[in-house]
């Protein structure tokens, strides 16, 4: 017999909706951030709101995911043009979840809508940055078919 | 990068087996598919089976079953089962090595092993089989327009 194969996507809560960030959803979109990364930036994701929240423009997105009337997850992403040479693509540069709301495809619903907003917007590449170490992150886009970029990310310290 | 001819034979054993979680599969069914050698393949599997990513099943159609979490296993478990990814030991044994020259090389090399490392580590089981069925998918893609215009 055929196993029946649920994706990430099915395991969603039922009633969880993506949406764009509202000005009331910014408190708890900040102690999702605090929780899981130790730091409490305020004013970053006042900032941040400002200017990616609210559908302000086509090709930045701010999303939160809500269900039974709490926020479970965030993502922000937007459109960059020409990047050292590189034809515009989707840039996702934040995702969380909850942590008690993981494992339920809250991720994936999250990274499908932000990668619809960029299909609209006129692109059909999305790429991320994560730390090397960050596995868990690392994972989650992985497991949603993204692999090595052609992009190398360099840094040097400047003190 | 290479990896070890043990190693390759764990990955291609484990993604066998996971893609096949209810089946048992005889290690001379794998070994026939990769052209390898039973009796180096079943020194593999002992070794997949003493870590609990694999159970042997004894009887009739016995050989070996997936017990592992597809979704939590990554390469990297499999892989450091059998090497040592980040050894840069025996590089720096090597002639030259204390050099400058030999320092600077290796800090370079140092750098893909960890860029390797943290890419076999992102990967899980579960994502590896995604990826087989997407690769998959996309030859029989690219064969089949061939094939109507056969047609």
């Amino acid at each position: 017999m055929a196993r029946r194969v649920v994706t990430e996507a099915q395991r969603a809560p039922a009633g969880l909706r993506i949406r764009p960030v509202e000005a009331a959803d910014l408190d708890q979109v900040i102690a999702i951030d605090s929780d899981i990364t130790g730091k409490k930036k305020t004013d970053y994701w006042y900032e941040l709101f400002h200017r990616y929240g609210a559908g302000r423009s086509r090709q930045r997105l701010f999303l939160v995911a809500e269900s039974g009337g709490e926020i479970q997850g965030f993502i922000i992403g937007e459109v960059r043009d020409w990047e050292f040479g590189s034809p515009p693509c989707g840039w996702v540069f934040g995702i969380n979840v909850r942590p008690g709301a993981r494992l339920a495809g809250i991720g994936t619903r999250l990274l499908e809508a932000i990668c619809a907003g960029f299909r609209h917007a006129g692109v059909d590449t999305v790429r991320t940055l994560i730390a090397r170490d960050n596995s868990l992150v690392l994972s989650f886009f992985r497991s949603q078919g993204m692999m090595a970029s052609a992009v190398i990310p360099l840094e040097k310290g400047l003190g | 990068m290479r990896l070890q001819i043990s190693t390759s034979l764990a990955l291609y054993s484990v993604l066998e087996f996971a893609a096949n979680p209810e089946r048992a599969i005889s290690a001379a069914d794998i070994a026939a598919k990769y052209e390898v050698s039973t009796h180096h393949l079943a020194k593999v599997l002992r070794e997949l089976v003493r870590s609990g990513i694999l159970e042997s099943t004894r009887g009739v159609g016995g050989g070996y079953r997936f017990a592992g979490n597809a979704r939590r296993l990554t390469l990297l478990d499999v892989i450091e089962l059998f090497e040592d990814l980040g050894d840069r030991a025996g590089t720096s044994r090597q002639p030259g090595a204390s050099t400058d020259v030999g320092s600077a090389l290796g800090v370079v090399l140092a750098e893909i092993d960890e860029i390797a490392k943290a890419t076999f580590r992102s990967i899980t089981v579960s994502t590896m089989l995604r990826l087989i069925e997407r690769q998959r998918n996309g030859a029989a893609a690219r064969t089949s327009p061939k094939k109507a215009r056969r047609g």
